[in-house]
Order: C-alpha cells, then sequence, then structure tokens
C-alpha cells in the first residue's frame, strides 16, 4: 500500500489567510510532530551509524555479508521492477483502452496485495510452494527449491509491489483518453507503433514514478521476505533482513551503518517522487 | 466465459494479449497464492478452525492489533488534518522540504523504522532517558506500537486531504464569512464536511495499514505474549513451530479483516462521489 | 461515387445511435452532417473512418467495400473534435505520422517525408511551426496542424469532427472561409459533423440533416433553407416563429389570425397544423397595406449588428413575434419602442400532424 499521489494544485487563496498567531501556532505543532517522528529518527540514524567513527562504519558496510545482501537485494530489485513494469503497462491498456464487463472487479482486484499484511504475503507461497506442501516436495525432487532460497524472496516481493505500475498507469491513462491512439490508427499505425510512438511517451513520467515506488518497496519489503527468506546470511539475506540480524545481536553501530544505506536510498526516492511530481504539474 | 468480454468490439489493438497476460500474471502472482488460506484452512473443520483462533494468546493479539492500529489511526488524522492544512494554506520556510518528508514513512524501509523507534525510546536512548525519569516507559508497551503504527500511517492522511484541499475554492469560505461566518465556523461547518470523507478514506487507510504492519512494531514492541503480540507476529510464531494450519487460520482472519477495509474504503470513495461531484 | 452508406445501423444497449442510414456522397464534395447534439452525426463518422463498427450495412469508400476493413487500411482522413495531436511530438512529426508509419516498402523516402511535410503546413500557414509541440500552439492553429496531419496520407475522403466547435467565434469564421477555400484547391470528398447551422449553410456543397439517428433531409444549403422537408428541419435552421393551430377548409389558423393553406394542403381534413415564419421574412410598416396585415406593438428593440430584432406583441397572438428588418427601414420609420405597427407575414410555411420538435 503506498500513499495517493501528491498533485499539486492551486496555490493557498490570498484572502482569507488565517491570523498570523494561528498560522505560527500551527506550523509550531507541525515542526514539533515532524521533529519527533521524522527529523529525530533519521539523525539517530546518522549519529548511531557513525558512533565508532568514519572507518568502522566503512567497515560495516563491506564486510562481506553485508555486501552479500546489497547484492541480493540489487537481484530482487532488478528481477521485480520490470517484471510488475511490464504487467502494469499489459494491465493498464486493457482497462482503459477497452471497455467489458468486470472492470471494476479487475481493479479491486489489482489492490488486494496492498490490503494483505506483509507477513500473510510472505505465508502465502509457503503454503503455495514450501517445502511440505505436496507441490512443493514435487519441486524438491526435481532440484527445485523457492523457499528459503533467492526465487521465494523474489515472488514474495513480486505480490508485495504487484500494483505499484498499474496503479500509477491507469488513471493517467484514464484521463488521456483514447483520442490519440485512434488518430494514430486513423494514419494508419499498427499496434506496437501506437504504443512506442503514442502511448509510451505519453506515459512514461507515469511509468517511471511507478518503478520509482515498485523499486523503494522492493528494496525495503521486510515481512513478506522474512517469512520466506530463512535467514541464511551470505545467501538469503535482504538488506533490510540483515538489518534485523545485526540488531538482534545487539551489534547495533554496524545495524545502523547498513540501515544508513537503505536511508540514503530512501531519501533518494523522497527527492526523485518530488522532482517528478514538479514534473507533473509542468506537464498538467 | 462471460467475464472480462468485451462489450463492443473496440477498435484499438492489443485486447487480447493485454488482457489475457493481466489475467494470467494476476492469477499466478495475486489469485492462485492467496486462494492457499482458503484452501488451507477449509479442511480443518470449523471447529479446530474455530479454536485455532480464539485461543486466548491469539485474541488478545487481535485486540492489540485492532486497538493500537485504531489509536494510531486517529492520532494520524488529527496529525495529517493539521499537517495538510499547514502545507496547502501557510507560507514559510521550508515548507517544500516538509512537503517532501511526508513520504519518509513509506519510502523508509519498516525494519528501519522499526530499529530507530526502539532506539530512540529504549530506556538509554534518547528520548526514553526521559521519559523513564519521569516514569513513563514507551518500549514493550501497546503505546511503543502506537508510536510505530503512527508513524507508518501518517502520508496516508497527508496525501488524502491534501488534494482536496488545494482543490477547495476559496469562494465557498468567502461566501461562508459574507454570510456572517467565523473562522471558526466556517471550519467546523463549512471545511470540515467538506474534507470529513478524504479525512475517512486516509484514517481508514492507515488503519488497515496498521492491522498488517510487521516491520516497524516488532522491535519497539517487545512481543509479550498476551500484551504486546500483534496478530501478525502470532502467524510467524506458527509458522516458526511448522503450524501450517494454525497459521493460514489466523492469516484467514486478517484476510477477511483486510477485505472488508477494501470494500469499506470503496464504499466510502463511492459515497465521496456521489455526494460532491 | 465517393462514399456509399448502405442501411448503416448502430445500437449501443438500448439506444439506437443510427437507424438504418443511407447516404451517397460524389467524389470531391464537402458535406455537412447536420443535427443537434445525441442525433448520431459523431457516431456515423466514426463508422466510416472505422473507429466504430455498425451493427449492420454496408460502407463502400470509391466503389470498394471498407465495411470490416481496420481503420488503418481504410485511407480516410479524421480531424478529431479535439484535435487529438500527439502531445509529445512537434509539429512536423505529428503530421509526418501517417508517413513515418508505413512499413518500409512503401514509406517515402526521408526527403520526400519532409518536402510533403512542409507543402501541406505551407498549405494550412502552418510552415513556421514545424519545431513547436501542440501546448504551444492555439486552438485555431492546433486545427490546421489535425488537418494537415489527416491530409498527409493522401486520404480518400476526409472526416471532420466538430472541426470548429471548440474554437472562439472570431477564428470560427475565419477558419470556416479557409477551410472552404482549401477544399476547392484540393477537392477531397470531405464530410463534416456540425450542430451549427450557420456553419453548414456556409461551408457545404450539400447538407444532410440528422436527427434521432435518421436522416431528415439532404440537398444543397438552397434547398434545404428554402424548402425544409419537414418542421424539425424548419426549426432546426435558423431563428423561427412557430404558431400552434389548425388547418380547415383551406385556411390555416394563427391565433384569430387567417392564412391562406399552402397549395398541397388545400384540400386536407380539418388537423392541427403548425406555421413557421422566420424573423427576417415579417414585414413591418406604418400603413396598412392589406386587411390582413396584423396590429402589433413594439414590446422590444434590440440591435442585431446590421439588422434590428424588434419583438412585437400582436393582437389576438398569444405569445409575442421575433421580426427582424435592416436598419434603414428601421430609421426611415422612426420606430421607437410603444409604436403601434402593421405586421404582414410574407412567408408562411405550414406542416401538418404533431411532428414533436
Amino acid at each position: 500500500m503506498h500513499p495517493p499521489k501528491r498533485t499539486p494544485g492551486n496555490p493557498a487563496p490570498k484572502t482569507l489567510s488565517d491570523p498570523k498567531p494561528v498560522q505560527i501556532v500551527l506550523i509550531g505543532l507541525t515542526f514539533l510532530f515532524f521533529t519527533g517522528f521524522i527529523f529525530l529518527p533519521l539523525s539517530l540514524v546518522f549519529s548511531q551509524a557513525f558512533q565508532k567513527g568514519w572507518e568502522f562504519y566503512l567497515e560495516c558496510i563491506r564486510e562481506p555479508y553485508a555486501v552479500e545482501a546489497v547484492k541480493l537485494t540489487l537481484l530482487t530489485v532488478s528481477v521485480v521492477v520490470p517484471l510488475n513494469a511490464f504487467f502494469g503497462l499489459a494491465a493498464a491498456w486493457a482497462i482503459t483502452k477497452f471497455n467489458f464487463r468486470g472492470k471494476a472487479a479487475l481493479k479491486t482486484l489489482l489492490d488486494l496485495p496492498f490490503a494483505v499484511s506483509p507477513v500473510v504475503a510472505g505465508l502465502i507461497f509457503v503454503l503455495l510452494v514450501g517445502s511440505r506442501t505436496p507441490f512443493g516436495s514435487w519441486l524438491g525432487e526435481h532440484g527445485i527449491k523457492i523457499i528459503f532460497s533467492t526465487p521465494g524472496i523474489i515472488i514474495a516481493t513480486l505480490f508485495v509491489t504487484f500494483p505499484f505500475v498499474a496503479r500509477e498507469l491507469i488513471p493517467l491513462m484514464e484521463a488521456q483518453g483514447r483520442d490519440e491512439e485512434e488518430a494514430a490508427l486513423t494514419l494508419g499505425a499498427k499496434g506496437w507503433q501506437i504504443f512506442a510512438k503514442i502511448t509510451l511517451p505519453n506515459i512514461k513520467w507515469g511509468l517511471l514514478y511507478g518503478m520509482i515506488l515498485c523499486s523503494a518497496r522492493s528494496i525495503g519489503e521486510f515481512g513478506a521476505v522474512s517469512v520466506v527468506s530463512g535467514h541464511i546470511r551470505g545467501q538469503t539475506n535482504t538488506i533490510p533482513l540483515h538489518v534485523e540480524i545485526l540488531y538482534s545481536e545487539y551489534n547495533f553501530t554496524a545495524s545502523f551503518a547498513v540501515a544508513s544505506l537503505l536511508v540514503f536510498l530512501a531519501l533518494i526516492t523522497i527527492v526523485l517522487k518530488s522532482a517528478m511530481e514538479h514534473q507533473f504539474k509542468k506537464t498538467a | 466465459m462471460a467475464f472480462f468480454q468485451r462489450k463492443r468490439r473496440n477498435i484499438l489493438p492489443g485486447f487480447g494479449l493485454s488482457m489475457g497476460y493481466t489475467v494470467f500474471y494476476l492469477s499466478a502472482i495475486v489469485i492462485v497464492p492467496l486462494s492457499m488460506v482458503f484452501i488451507n484452512t477449509i479442511p480443518m473443520g470449523w471447529e479446530p478452525f474455530f479454536s485455532a483462533v480464539t485461543t486466548p494468546r491469539v485474541l488478545a493479539s487481535y485486540r492489540v492489533s485492532f486497538s493500537t492500529a485504531l489509536f494510531a489511526a486517529v492520532f494520524d488524522a488529527v496529525a495529517g488534518l493539521l499537517t495538510a492544512w499547514v502545507l496547502v494554506r501557510y507560507r514559510f520556510p521550508g515548507k517544500q522540504f516538509l512537503d517532501a518528508l511526508v513520504d519518509l514513512p513509506f519510502a523508509l524501509p519498516t525494519a528501519v523504522a522499526g530499529i530507530c523507534f526502539a532506539t530512540l525510546y529504549s530506556p538509554v536512548g534518547w528520548l526514553g532517558k526521559s521519559l523513564t525519569s519521569w516514569g513513563l516507559t514507551i518500549i514493550n508497551t501497546p503505546t511503543g506500537i502506537i508510536i510505530a503504527l503512527i508513524f507508518i500511517g501518517f502520508p496516508f492522511v497527508v496525501r488524502t486531504i491534501q488534494p482536496v484541499l488545494e482543490e477547495l475554492e476559496p469562494e465557498i469560505e468567502e461566501a461562508a464569512h459574507c454570510l456572517g461566518a467565523t473562522r471558526l465556523q466556517t471550519f467546523s461547518k463549512i471545511l470540515l464536511p467538506h474534507l470529513f470523507p478524504a479525512l475517512l478514506t486516509g484514517a481508514t487507510l492507515a488503519f488497515a495499514r496498521g492491522i498488517g504492519e510487521y516491520g516497524s512494531v516488532i522491535f519497539i514492541a517487545g512481543n509479550l505474549p498476551m500484551k504486546t503480540e500483534i496478530a501478525p507476529l502470532m502467524i510467524m510464531s506458527k509458522l516458526d513451530q511448522f503450524d501450517y494450519n494454525g497459521a493460514s487460520a489466523v492469516a484467514l482472519v486478517l484476510l477477511l479483516i483486510s477485505f472488508s477495509m477494501l470494500l469499506l474504503l470503496n464504499a466510502v470513495q463511492e459515497w465521496q462521489q456521489k455526494e460532491y461531484r | 461515387m465517393g462514399i456509399e452508406l448502405q442501411n448503416i445501423t448502430k445500437k449501443f444497449a438500448e439506444y439506437t445511435a443510427l437507424d438504418n442510414i443511407s447516404l451517397n456522397v460524389d467524389s470531391g464534395d464537402l458535406i455537412a452532417l447536420l443535427g443537434p447534439s445525441g442525433c448520431g452525426k459523431t457516431t456515423l463518422l466514426r463508422i466510416i473512418a472505422g473507429l466504430e463498427l455498425p451493427d449492420s450495412g454496408k460502407i463502400i469508400l470509391e466503389n470498394k467495400d471498407t465495411t470490416n476493413l481496420p481503420p488503418r487500411k481504410k485511407n480516410v482522413g479524421f480531424v478529431f473534435q479535439h484535435y487529438a495531436l500527439f502531445r509529445r511530438l512537434n509539429v512536423f512529426d505529428n503530421v509526418a505520422f501517417g508517413l513515418n508509419v508505413l512499413p518500409r516498402g512503401e514509406r517515402p523516402p526521408r526527403k520526400e517525408i519532409r518536402d510533403r511535410v512542409e507543402h501541406l503546413l505551407k498549405l494550412v500557414q502552418m510552415e513556421w511551426a514545424l519545431k513547436r509541440y501542440p501546448s504551444q500552439l492555439s486552438g485555431g492553429q492546433r486545427q490546421r496542424v489535425a488537418l494537415a496531419r489527416a491530409l498527409a496520407v493522401n486520404p480518400k475522403v476526409l472526416l471532420l469532427d466538430e472541426p470548429f466547435s471548440a474554437l472562439d467565434a472570431k477564428v470560427r469564421q475565419e477558419l470556416r472561409r479557409w477551410l472552404r477555400k482549401l477544399h476547392d484547391e484540393i477537392h477531397v470528398t470531405s464530410i463534416f459533423v456540425t450542430h451549427d447551422q450557420e456553419e453548414a449553410l456556409e461551408l457545404a456543397d450539400r447538407i444532410v440533416v440528422i436527427n434521432k439517428g435518421k436522416i431528415e433531409q439532404q440537398g444543397t444549403p438552397q434547398e434545404v433553407y428554402d424548402h425544409p422537408a419537414n418542421a424539425f428541419v424548419y426549426n432546426f435552421l435558423g431563428n423561427v416563429n412557430v404558431f400552434h393551430g389548425r388547418i380547415r377548409n383551406g385556411k390555416v389558423s394563427l391565433g384569430t389570425h387567417h392564412v391562406d393553406a399552402p397549395d398541397e394542403l388545400k384540400h386536407t381534413e380539418e388537423k392541427p397544423s403548425q406555421a413557421f415564419v422566420r424573423p427576417h421574412e415579417i414585414g413591418i410598416s406604418k400603413i396598412q397595406s392589406s386587411g390582413s396585415d396584423l396590429v402589433g406593438t413594439i414590446q422590444e428593440v434590440r440591435l442585431l449588428g446590421g439588422q434590428i430584432g424588434l419583438n412585437l406583441e400582436c393582437e389576438g397572438f398569444d405569445n409575442p413575434i421575433d421580426a427582424e428588418i435592416p436598419r434603414e427601414l428601421y430609421v426611415n420609420l422612426q420606430l421607437a419602442k410603444g409604436d403601434k405597427v402593421f405586421v404582414s407575414l410574407n412567408r408562411v410555411k405550414v406542416f401538418t400532424g404533431d411532428y414533436a420538435i
């Protein structure tokens, strides 16, 4: 689940602004909330990570298990994001360019993974292909291991980030309508030409936006991955799982050092997100 | 199959292909795996199922999850409304910075949020130290869970209210003022009812997310049975004991709750559109 | 024959958009499909373009049955109501699109595409805008680019959906004349859809009036305007005074007033009738010229450009009558609000039956 996209609208009306004292109190309260819930946790991460100095920090993130965790996370992202982006394009094309019965139901089904607890998301794959299930043991006999290994992590992440791209593209393509595609059709374009030359350029920012959200969640997913991973260091540990292990071993500095990598990525995501919202504002 | 069939032929190409792939992928990644919960639970029979999901410890975990998520959602509704109001209506230095940071709880991996709050509120942490000296404990209590869930749910409320507030025509308020309403009256009689559906949607999203949340909670909760054990953690511990049936029974209850939240949300949004469009 | 439509029927769920429409369009003609909104005219245009499929009937373009051809094989140019320019392509690429998507073998060389696009943009007076994007153009300019884009593929027919509806009044006028001139130069069979009778009368070689999915009348603008086939057409083409009355013994009642019924209705039995008089077909004078003149009082005077509009309350009529007279006459007669005048109905058109409008 992710919060609805922020669409910048009209600036504040100039008339009717609240009295200055009211403004100051409300802005103050907001900053207080942000201090407690945003600024303090953020600064805590860096203060803890660098507690034992710059060199120790580098040591923590260069340590082989940490590097393996980063590699596994990158691998997961590089598989999950393209697959879900491709699905998002297909689903958005079917839903926005055609009328068919059951469209509303299909849209609701797309949202399902948002409503499911991450732990349940992991559990369902254990129930489907875990070694104690018929299908899982059959796969095991043929040398395929899914749960407690990389494919399991990838599949669980696919589920959790499933709707991100589709959710961005559907409202965008609905608003753009079918006119341009129909115009291209009357000018003799074939299906893939229409898609590549007309539709794709029109939705590229929305697509990128969805992919960024999808990546952020893929990198950070904890609950679902935690169920299917088996927590084998150097093999099935993603970055968030590695953070957890270090923390539960009371290795706080190392845990926060690795966590600081995730904070960097989150901050980059936020910067990209607001930059792209700015882009939306410009094109709208 | 009458479902998913085109109502009338549309002339654009690619319906069969895109629809086919959508249905296939949706089934493979979402529908079939999710149905495993039902497939695993149904052969249990009613009695064992019922007793599995109503043991005192499981019941307590529902209670913890439900009440903490509810508290957090209510708090988020207030804090989110405040933040959205300040961000839309006022000009002040650092506004854009604040606006961007609203998304941090979404972008930050939940495990990182979890260890942050656990460390902040630990008896030796930045906040925990002074709180402990006043005799207040946050860590290993439901209050700790609520704090983590407030963080997680916050962007949902802000981002649902913000666009509604932005699109609100100033004329509405001006009209109210011309008719002699005070600022407070305008807010409570005009603005709040107008924002209410969005507020409800945002709070419901935060609540739904809170019920299923795992990563940010387990570090600060301490996971004491009957006290601070959340429902997702019950699934986790049943899985650790290879009690697949028990795990899927609890998961089924959680799923049903989530689905009804989804339906409720759709209903709220439909009502919102009917009322205000 | 340019376009031949045979018995086209199209239903959307319960609602019949087109009911057994047949229509022939000569090569090189400019045709207006005129009708109120929701009458089915846009649907008909989309069916010709292949963007919708008819439930039954045939579409024959230049003696070739194209009913089941996909739009890209039909070779029609379609100008969309809101232009549907490709917003991520500049003007040049928009116009060149239809050529660039041709299969490699049929695609003209780059140089030729460039020449063709430049020629077309010159034709629509947009050659200065090659590198602009649609968002940087005004409505009228977008319209011209959309037209050039449709013409680039050398279409057999050009279809325009409400081509001027999104423009303001002045630009609309200009573009209308310009389009007529352009059509006289390039002579491609064209159909445009409009709900504006003035536009249809000024622009088209022939007008097809459509209502509720059926063709009410077709003919030259002159024919349609002067000899409307029925009450709907009369009413739809311009302002009109309507009098509901009865036809009896060769006379038509208008309020307490009677006029002779037209020849073809002289001997019909008594039935309800409707009489129509256009405002400019009403004569005003200060002296009674014949016994059949009405006596009226000027209630309101409006300035309508070169004409003066009068609102008259006439004895024996429940509703006021609208008249339009030349400004000169108004000045010469020294008319003013409240004056009593004699009113003659110069040309009354009578229809019988309870035709619903």
